[in-house]
């Protein structure tokens, strides 16, 4: 997971570019003749209808409503406990893109513009219109790749696009409160995490072994002490250190990306 | 215009793991000390159990100076150079030691005598092709007070396998014998730990609690460990974690005798007209200083450590400092820590809290512990598993090829097994060869215009059969504890940069193969010493910390000892 260097594609950093333009041409026009859509899911129908809408800092109303139906597939409310809009998961993405995430922005627009276009191109309508299973197919061409192309919707990889959207969801769902998501701890419920705690004695790991343990419902941050200043430092992992000089070698994309996601260890 | 500061006795770059320690017995010797740091100064308060800062975002790590001077790699000569992002190492006083795992393992004795012990036990022909390693000047024996040093100045927790010979079933049997006890018992075991334990036990191994520089109950007036599970990358909260920034520096400071510098890029190491080094250069703010010192220890870890040789460059070195020989940069390794084997259990492992360094261990396939008579390697590797789990990382874990990756089947499978998966760490013996060095990069500089080093190395064969050799043991030890499947990784390629870097600035004798002399001091720059697992010339099968503490505090004890001679 988390302690891999990551290798930067100058390829990928060139494909992003061409989708913001893509999506700077393709998607502007679009986007002023199409009313903003309802949600269509019926988890996203329900949640919407419990409440009212809350603001989006960042996204657009059609972005947050495109992102809300994406992120209520990846993580389904169902019978298994709520699922990703409950958790506030887009919300988390949407104030993330204003701080940690700032650098995604752009990729979340022009993967936005592409997204859209590839559901209207080869489904006919927008991906909040469609059934559910119809929304998951797209998802499937999104994040195996099979919709990148100018002619599919992506100028750029859709399964960069997918695995950017679902990596900031997870992180929505299960990351700490305190970043907006992961709300009412839904997410830790869900995998059974016992919850944040400054310290655990013996005895509380002998209780967790008898599933006596209950929950602890606690940011990080509602421990006194902690200087919440450097949860607002970092940045995330996706975001590479800029354009790289010209060089004939570095075209990554060709090069076998050796241990990526195998040297899960760091000390 | 740079600003020249009042001279000092000592000055040493970076204030980490290595450097933190050997600022001690300068002090205490009496030096005048000036350390410089490129990082600020950390406290309990910035060390939230925070995983999305901590784990996804890498603060500490980000917004570093490392960060903006990462390594470029490439597996040989013949290929395109990888740019990576995120510096493993972190800068700020205490450097990496502040949020490390903190195993803290004295080397086994075969990890010193590598072509000698073969040579006698298999034939020299065994040494792999290509390979550059040499036995280390010395023996475990030389090290073994200044460990003990260390051990008990910093603090680490373990159980002894092996006091002067006597063996202990409870410990390490295969460690190499010590003076004494740990000056604290081991971290505790989870109850999914000792079953791990007891199915080594079955398949006739000896599992034991590894070291680590944690305290395991209150020492030095300074708390026991929490196990609360946000140790990986993270500082600790209640100063648990024995860092140099709370035992060693702190000491020193209190000498009245370690000047800190902190926010300090070092840029070069000057020299004068006979080539002795006579002050460092750094900048701070903006600002350019220059700190002239009588002696100067480099203790910035092994990228930087080569990069700032490189740079330093003058009449009297023209390829860069103490590299008239050619040999900075060389012998460059980087400890084989990937092959990983995860496995799905069918049952929870309650590994919610905990830290890496809290686990069991196996000595049985390392090092030189087992007989490689019908083998095609040597060296071997330590098999580890611990209780450590965050939620983010566990939404992550690997699905076996069960589920796919995401909704509704992927949302059931996730909540019933995020606590039923391990991953085990299984450090490789890792060998030195003539085609795996650093030098500097031919394009990419950090902002200051200064070029990166560039990594290029990969995992010969010799370490790439060790890999598979043991993800069988560590297979059959999961199969052993009821494991329902099993997942390895590939058995390596590229070295990638990682806090486990070796060699660059090599210990040895000989002055045509090694940087630096036995106790540390540069072969041509007779005031410059070297700290850190830079002049390791072998990584054995554990993480270095301690070894290159113990070196550190060894160079430091020898400048001191024989102040006059080395900066006459």
């Amino acid at each position: 997971m988390s302690e891999t260097p990551r290798v930067i594609s100058r390829r990928d950093l060139l494909r992003t570019a061409s989708a913001v333009g893509a999506a700077a041409v393709a998607g502007g026009g679009e986007a002023a003749a199409q009313a903003p859509a309802a949600a269509a899911t019926p988890a996203a129908a329900a949640a919407a209808a419990a409440r009212p809408r809350e603001a989006y800092e960042t996204l657009t109303a059609r972005e947050a409503d495109m992102l809300e139906a994406i992120v209520a597939r990846l993580i389904p409310s169902d019978a298994n406990g709520p699922g990703a809009i409950e958790a506030r998961a887009a919300h988390y993405i949407d104030r993330s893109l204003a701080g940690a995430l700032h650098a995604e922005i752009d990729a979340y627009r022009a993967g936005f513009a592409a997204f859209d276009r590839y559901c209207r191109m080869s489904r006919g309508k927008p991906f909040v219109e469609l059934p559910p299973g119809d929304q998951d197919s797209v998802l499937i061409d999104v994040e195996s790749g099979a919709a990148t192309g100018t002619g599919a919707g992506f100028a750029g990889s859709s399964a960069a696009f997918f695995t950017m959207v679902k990596q900031h969801t997870w992180q929505g769902m299960f990351g700490d409160p305190y970043y907006g998501g992961n709300a009412d701890f839904v997410g830790w419920d869900l995998l059974g995490y016992p919850g944040v705690r400054t310290m655990v004695t013996a005895a509380d790991q002998q209780r967790l072994e008898r599933n006596q343990l209950p929950p602890n419902h606690r940011s990080a941050y509602d421990f006194d002490g902690f200087n919440k200043a450097t949860a607002r430092g970092g940045h995330d992992h996706d975001h590479g250190p800029g354009p790289m000089p010209d060089d004939p070698t570095d075209d990554l994309a060709q090069v076998h990306p050796y241990e990526q996601g195998e040297l899960t260890h760091g000390d | 215009m740079a600003t020249r500061l009042a001279s000092t006795d000592v000055v040493v770059i970076g204030l980490g793991a290595a450097g933190g320690v050997a600022v001690l017995p300068l002090t205490q010797a009496g030096l005048d000390v000036v350390g410089l740091e490129a990082g600020n100064v950390l406290t309990r308060r910035d060390f939230a159990p925070d995983e999305i800062r901590n784990n996804v975002r890498d603060w500490p790590m980000a917004i570093q100076k490392a960060n903006q001077e990462v390594p470029t790699a490439r597996p040989n000569a013949q290929s395109p150079t990888m740019r990576l992002s995120g510096h493993p190492m972190m800068n700020g006083v205490g450097g990496t030691s502040l949020h490390y795992w903190a195993q803290s393992w004295r080397l086994n004795p075969w990890d010193f005598k590598v072509v000698s012990e073969t040579a006698r036990r298999y034939g020299s022909a065994r040494i792999p092709a290509g390979s550059t390693v040499e036995d280390w000047p010395f023996g475990y024996e030389e090290l073994e007070p200044f460990y003990d040093k260390v051990e008990w100045e910093v603090g680490v927790s373990g159980q002894a396998g092996n006091v002067n010979g006597q063996k202990d079933p409870r410990g390490n049997i295969f460690e190499a014998p010590r003076r004494r006890e740990y000056p604290m018992p081991p971290l505790r075991w989870t109850g999914w730990i000792e079953k791990m334990a007891e199915a080594a036990r079955g398949l006739g191994w000896h599992p034991f609690p590894g070291p680590a520089a944690i305290n395991s109950r209150s020492f030095q007036n300074r708390s026991g460990c929490m196990y609360h599970g946000f140790c990986n990358r993270g500082g600790c909260h209640a100063d648990a974690k024995n860092s140099t920034a709370v035992t060693t520096i702190p000491r020193a400071e209190a000498t009245g005798r370690l000047k800190i510098v902190s926010r300090a890029t070092v840029t070069s190491i000057d020299v004068d007209r006979q080539g002795r080094v006579e002050s460092v250069t750094y900048v701070m703010d903006g600002q350019e200083y220059v700190q002239p010192a009588k002696a100067v220890l480099l203790a910035s870890y092994t990228y930087e450590n080569v990069r700032l040789l490189l740079l330093s460059k003058s009449r009297a070195y023209p390829n860069g400092l103490s590299n008239n020989h050619g040999q900075v940069g060389r012998h460059y390794l980087s400890h084989h820590q990937g092959a990983g084997v995860t496995a799905l259990f069918p049952y929870d492992l309650k590994a919610w809290y905990g830290l890496p360094a809290q686990g069991v261990g196996i000595d049985n396939f390392a090092d030189d512990n087992f007989d490689h008579a019908g083998l095609d390697f040597i060296g071997g590797g330590n098999l580890w598993v611990y209780s450590d789990r965050r939620p983010i990382g566990a939404a992550n874990m690997n699905t076996f090829n069960r589920v796919p990756g995401w909704g509704a089947a992927w949302k059931a499978w996730i909540k019933e097994n995020a606590d039923r998966s391990n991953s085990a760490y299984i450090q490789k013996s890792t060998l030195p060869y003539e085609t795996n060095y650093l030098d500097l990069d031919p394009t990419v500089k950090d902002p200051l215009g200064f070029p990166v080093i560039r990594i290029t190395a990969e995992y010969k064969e010799n370490e790439r059969r060790i890999a598979a050799y043991t993800q069988d043991k560590m297979e059959a030890w999961y199969r052993a504890a009821g494991a329902i499947d099993i997942v390895r990784a590939p058995v390596g390629g590229t070295m990638v940069p990682t806090t486990h870097a070796y060699g660059g600035t090599r210990m040895g004798d000989n002055p045509e193969t090694n940087v630096v002399d036995r106790f540390g001091f540069s072969h041509e720059v007779p005031n410059l010493g070297v700290l850190g697992a830079s002049v390791m010339g072998t990584s054995g099968a554990r993480n270095p910390t301690l070894t290159s503490q113990a070196l550190s505090w060894r160079t430091a004890e020898h400048l001191a000892r024989n102040w006059k001679a080395v900066t006459a």
